[in-house]
Parts: C-alpha cells; structure tokens; sequence
C-alpha cells in the first residue's frame, strides 16, 4: 500500500472537489430535465427530482408527452430536427476540411512544385488571423452569394482548409517514411493512388485525433451558425438552444424543457466520451504540443 | 544522345509533379484565398467605409478610427474585456496548473482527465445555460449553498457588479479542464531523474514545483496562456446567452459591441474598424507575450 503522505491528504480532496465542480451542472441539468415542470421549484436545492417523467425530453423532440405543454410557454422549437442539422453540419466540415487539408499537407510535405515553401508559410501566417477580423467580410460574402440560411453558407469558410488541419497534417506526413510511397510508383500508382491508398492510411492515427478536435469544435460552434444560419432548416443545436433561451423569457424560461434539450446536446458527446475517453484526452494533450 | 533524352523526360517528370502538387494543394488554397487572405484585406477596406449593407458603401477614409477614440462605449467596451480577461486567465491558469500538478502527482487514470474534459466537450451555448440555472436566484443551487453557509443569496448574472465575473467563471469552469490536460501532457515530458535528484538533497514540494516544474513547463505554459488569452479577448458567446451585454452593459464586451454595430444598428464600416483594431491589439498581444515567455526556450537545456 502507498504511504498516504500530506500531500495525499491534501491533494485527493482537491481532485475529487474538482471532478464534483465538474460534473454538478451537467447532474442538476439532467435532474431538472426529469422534473415534472411544476416541480421544478420545489425540488430546486435537492440532487433528485421528487418525481420522474420523460415528459420533457419528448416534448422537446416534438413527440407526444404527457405534459401539458399549453400550461407553459410552448416552444416551436423542434430539437431532433436541430440535432440533425448539427450532424450534418459537423460531418460535412470534418470530412471535408480533413480530406482537402490532407491533401494539401501532403503536397507540402512530399511533393516539389515552385512556390511551394512560399505558399506553405502564407497558409502558416493565416493561424494568427483571429476569426474576429474574418466574420464581418465573410458575412458579407455569404449574404452577397444568396447563401444564408443555407448549409452550403454554414460550411463554406471550414470545408476546404484550416490553417490548424494543413499544418497538423503536413508535420505527419514528413515524418512518414517514403519507402512505401516509392514502391506504389515504381509500381505504377498515380500520385493521388499513392496519396489514397499508402500515404492516408499510415496516418490513421493522426487523422482520428484530428478528427476528434474537429467534430468537438464544430459540434460546439455557435458564433459563425448563429450569424448565417438561424433559419430552423438549417439551425444547428447551439443556436436552437440560444433561441430556446430567447423566446421562452431571460427571467423565467422553461427551465424543464430547456434542461431536457440540453442533455438532449450533450449526448452524444458524453456517449463519444465515455467509449473513447482515452483516445479524446489523448488527442486533446496533442494538441497543444507541436 | 541517351544524356538528353534524360533531361528532357526529368524536366516533364518535373513540370507534372508540379502541376499535380498545384491540384493538390488547390481546394485548400481556394478556401485560403476567399475565407482569409481576401476577407483580411476586405475587413480593412470596409473599415474605411460608411455602409448599412443596403447602399453602397460610402468611402469616409480614417473616419470610423476617428470616432472611435472618442467613442465612449468603445472604451467602456475594451475595459469590461479587459477585466474578464484579467479574471479569466489567472483564474485558468493556476487552477489547471494546480489540477496538472495533481493528477500527475497523485492520480494518473484516464478517466479521471476524461471527467475533467467534459466540461470542455460541451459548448459555451450550454455551459452557459447551465449555470444561469446554477446561479438562478431561486432554482440555483449556489445561492442555496451560500444561504446554507448564512451569506444572503447573490445576484450574480443579474447584477451588474457581478455578471462580468459571473461570466469569467462559466468560461473557467469550461476551460480549466482542457488547461490542466495540456499542462499535464507537458508535465509527462519532465525527466523524471531531476525530481529524484532534487528530493535527494532535500528540496520540498515547493521547492522543486519553483525550481523544476516551472522552468521546463514554460514553452507550453507559454503556449496555453498565449493562445487562451487570444480566445479570451474575443469572447461571445457566454455573454450573447446569459446576459447579451448587460445588465446596464456590464458585460458589453468588445466582440458583443462589434456584433451589435454590424447587425442591429447596420454600421459594418464602424464594426470592422473596431475588429481591426482588436486585431492590431491581439497581434501586438502576442509578440509581446512571446517575448516575455521566451516561448520557444526550454530551459532544459
């Protein structure tokens, strides 16, 4: 057995303060989405809720529930439909940006063509532009094309690229060894066979953490659909639940039913957490090594 | 001659290198070109622009940079970031370097840094719906914890003295668990032998978190607190859910004050003047902090 030194004594009570400080919000989140909306008062200081009943978690998914929703602010929001638009959303920009930002990086790490360390830095430079100086012209652009309100305007400015994916993806594939690359083109491949079939799947590993980061911030995006996207066709789960906030009143809103759609949001990424915990955290530490 | 037949079929090999490289890099550089480099540039054109986005815009020169120095709410506005940056950062970065210490020191399991993510994994959107509930005069389980201890409950995201630190806390609750995975993963790359060396002749806890951890922790300590710091000054949505600026524009941030000028009084020249500004700010930021940091510097070595 471990001695249990001061440090000991002192310190597991701070992680374990740490991991409750944590995980209460989302606890009483998902206690309050259980709670009859009438009782939600009177069980508001106690961690169970007196009484359980799905009853929110349909209403906010358009089913039929036993609650009366007409007694509360009923909400025209439709969260399935938003869920779905955020996995559109996500699977779009993710796929896309590291498919495209794959094929860049691996012609700046492998290929030679004039201009090529020139552009690389430019692309480099481009990670120092906060989004901030971008949203107002790119905006414009999108409202200019006819593109609001549409996934085409919501996914334009991260599908092709990056700055982040191309560079993390370029470290890789130059420190990849070029054997196998060769042997494909002695054997005949085309340069896109080689990059398909030998360069991308060595990179599997990368790839799924950059994958992970991806899906986490597009997920998580609000600023940008919230701009281009609040139409419900295409409203994505954040701004659905900012709207949600909005319509049913600052001060006394739908507490039941917004904490319901909440949980609702999260799933997933509880789901993803719980069976790839390790390789998440895992991902997330790369991410701040170069 | 065998020599020239050479050259000229390398010199093809070559060029169709270079074209395909050119196809590969293409969509990439297309969503470079429209989405950054062009938007930079067009960011700054507006700014010199008076434009509602119905009529043309109209050229005012160094007009809106001029009426922002006089502009009072612009000020207020960079003073009100400044303050939650200020509370913000420390904040983050001592609880997820003590966090980093701890795990390190005392619990190594992966689900415990896979709980402490999870604040993390959810968005800023929820983060701040949740603790509107948690700091909820009445449905809040804070102000019942306080009342529990005798301290009369609080108004937190409803008082203007306390909505700006309100809002600093929801985003150290989201943040300090992906701060504290990053330190950790640093923490990793410490030779373990200098601790072993050090507690041989003595030194403390103390002693060698100063004079050990801390020095071979600043390229990413470096790291971190530059690149939350660039996040924390653009800082939205928290403040666009749970108080959308007030209350009496308590937490008008700078980013907030941008998005009312482009999208509910129509003056995108002024806004764009005003992002241009926050990036000139943020660049100089990073230098300096660079600089400082020595960031690049292991002092390993």
């Amino acid at each position: 057995m471990k001695k249990l030194t001061p440090q000991a004594v002192l310190g597991y009570p701070v992680l374990a303060l740490f991991v409750f400080i944590s995980l209460l919000p989302l606890w009483m989140a998902l206690k309050i989405g259980l709670t009859y909306p009438d009782d939600v008062y009177t069980s508001a200081s106690s961690l169970l809720p007196n009484a359980y009943t799905p009853g929110n978690f349909l209403r906010v998914m358009g089913l039929p529930s036993a609650i009366e929703v007409s007694a509360f602010r009923a909400s025209p929001i439709d969260f399935m439909f938003a869920l779905r638009n955020s996995v559109i959303y996500t699977a779009l920009t993710v796929t896309g940006q590291i498919f495209f930002s794959a094929l860049a990086g691996y012609a700046f790490a492998r290929m030679n063509f004039p201009g090529r360390n020139k552009l690389f830095f430019a692309f480099l430079a481009a990670t120092m532009i906060p989004s901030v100086v971008l949203f107002i012209p790119n905006f414009v652009l999108i409202k200019q094309l006819g593109l609001l309100n549409s996934f085409a305007g919501l996914v334009a400015p991260t599908i092709l690229m990056t700055p982040f994916a191309v560079f993390f993806l370029r470290q890789f594939f130059l420190s990849a060894p070029k054997e196998l690359d060769e042997a494909a083109r002695l054997e005949g491949a085309s340069q896109f066979q080689i990059f398909w079939r030998v360069a991308l799947p060595i990179q599997k590993g990368p790839i799924a953490t950059l994958a992970i980061l991806l899906s986490i911030n597009s997920w998580n995006e609000f600023f940008w659909p919230f701009l281009v996207g609040r139409d419900p066709s295409v409203r994505v789960m954040a701004v659905a639940l900012s709207d949600f906030m909005s319509q049913t009143g600052r001060g006394n809103p739908d507490w039941s039913g917004l904490m319901a759609a909440i949980v609702l949001s999260i799933l997933p990424v509880i789901a993803m957490l719980i069976v790839f915990g390790r390789q998440i955290v895992e991902s997330l530490q790369t991410s701040g090594l170069k | 001659m065998p020599g020239r037949a050479r050259n000229v079929s390398l010199r093809q090999r070559r060029r169709k290198e270079a074209l395909i490289g050119y196809l590969f890099v293409a969509p990439a550089f297309v969503g470079f070109l429209i989405f950054y480099l062009l938007p930079t540039v067009r960011a700054v054109g507006i700014s010199l622009t008076d434009w509602n986005l119905m009529r043309a815009p109209k050229f005012v020169g160094l007009g809106n940079y001029a009426t922002l120095l006089s502009d009072g709410n612009f000020w207020h506005s960079a003073k009100v970031t400044l303050a939650y940056v200020l509370y913000n950062i420390p904040l983050q970065t001592v609880l997820g370097l003590l966090l980093a210490v701890l795990s390190d020191r005392l619990a190594r399991a992966v689900w415990l840094r896979a709980t402490i993510i999870a604040p993390y994994l959810i968005s800023n959107v929820v983060a701040a719906l949740v603790w509107m509930m948690m700091l909820d005069p009445i449905l809040g389980l804070v102000n019942a914890f306080l009342t529990f201890f005798g301290v009369s409950p609080q108004g937190f995201l409803a008082s203007p003295d306390q909505a700006m630190v309100s809002v600093a806390a929801i985003s150290t609750w989201r943040h300090t668990g992906l701060t504290a995975l990053l330190f950790y993963a640093g923490l990793q790359a410490i030779p373990g032998y200098l601790y072993e060396a050090a507690r041989l002749e003595g030194a403390g806890e103390w002693t060698m978190f100063r004079r050990i951890t801390l020095p071979l922790l600043r390229p990413v300590l470096a790291f971190v607190v530059v690149t939350s710091l660039i996040g924390s000054f653009q800082v939205f949505d928290v403040v666009a859910v749970a108080t959308a600026g007030g209350p009496s524009n308590s937490t008008r941030v700078i980013l907030w004050y941008i998005y009312e000028n482009a999208f509910k009084f129509n003056r995108m020249g002024y806004a764009s003047a005003i992002s241009v500004v926050l990036f000139a700010t943020l660049i100089l930021v990073t230098l300096l902090q660079m600089r400082v940091l020595r960031a690049d510097q292991s002092d390993l070595d």
